[in-house]
């Protein structure tokens, strides 16, 4: 377990060090569902290189680092319904919100923006009793 | 060709950084949120090791002036909250609880993840594409003052 929050704290700075690179470099905040949701709405056209180049380097790196340190067991359900309802929420409320955990969580918090925060405050709540109804009370997940 | 090769630095320091912390196992994501069941502290250690060097980029920012690449930094965070901010963190909340993915790990679980993780991506893609127009069908409704 404690293992789990070392890599955890190690993860977690790498994933601030690529927010930092993108800040510092390209004047950019990291958040995936901004650079995503740009290359589907067409809002992104004219940035859609980059955003392209950076979710290559987000879907290949643990391609690459799986030799190393063994495959991981994403545990994802193999229920449809489920993950087709869970990618249509994420999908449009991270996009009516204007950012998910690494835009208004890891970007927004540490500016201490309010949208940042508040933003977290409801996704985590929200997330929470998603579990609580859908694992604990209907027993889906 | 200086823009690509930071996103390229950027997006796998990013990937490497879901994979290592675990983030890409729906069960810890799905074990943090659960307070009633056997929770799993892992994710408060990777949003707080992510927030260390990220709050060091926005004291540099202060000095560096420009981006190394050009063009200008962001403006200051919006003060501004919103309906449409608190409504899509819910939505968000409850598919990211029901699945354990938010979009990032989504991405990254799509070299392994199998087909539900493709699954997951295409309706999360479809989400995302059918919100421009939810949004501004939100704009219609008369915004409480």
């Amino acid at each position: 377990m404690e293992m789990d929050w070392i890599m955890g704290l190690i993860g977690g700075m790498l994933i601030g060090l690529g927010g930092a690179a993108y800040l510092i470099g390209n004047g950019r905040i990291m958040g995936a569902s901004g650079i995503i949701g740009g290359l589907v709405d067409g809002s992104g056209h004219a940035t859609a290189a980059e955003r392209i180049v950076f979710l290559a380097g987000v879907l290949v790196l643990p391609i690459l680092l799986t030799p190393l340190f063994g495959g991981v067991d994403t545990h994802i359900t193999d229920n449809m319904l489920v993950l087709v309802a869970a990618g249509l929420f994420v999908g449009v409320g991270t996009r009516i919100a204007n950012g998910c955990t690494s835009g208004h969580g890891v970007c927004g918090i540490s500016r201490l923006s309010l949208r940042g925060m508040v933003a977290t405050v409801f996704y985590i709540l929200a997330g929470g009793l998603s579990v609580v109804l859908f694992r604990h009370i209907l027993g889906v997940i | 060709m200086g823009r690509l090769i930071v996103a390229l630095i950027a997006g796998s320091l990013f990937g490497s950084g879901l994979f290592l912390s675990g983030m890409t196992d729906t069960t810890k994501v799905q074990g943090w949120l659960d307070v009633f069941g056997n929770w799993d502290p892992t994710l408060a250690f990777v949003m707080g090791g992510a927030i260390i060097p990220m709050a060091i980029a926005w004291q540099l920012t202060r000095v560096t002036r420009k981006p190394v690449t050009g063009g200008s930094f962001p403006a200051p965070p919006d003060a501004k909250l919103g309906r449409n901010l608190v409504l899509g963190s819910v939505l968000f909340g409850i598919g990211w609880g029901l699945a354990g993915l938010c979009p990032g790990p989504a991405i990254a679980s799509l070299s392994y993840a199998g087909p539900g993780g493709l699954v997951f991506v295409a309706a999360m893609l479809t989400g995302m594409w059918l919100a421009p127009m939810l949004r501004a069908r939100l704009d219609r409704v008369a915004q409480p003052e």
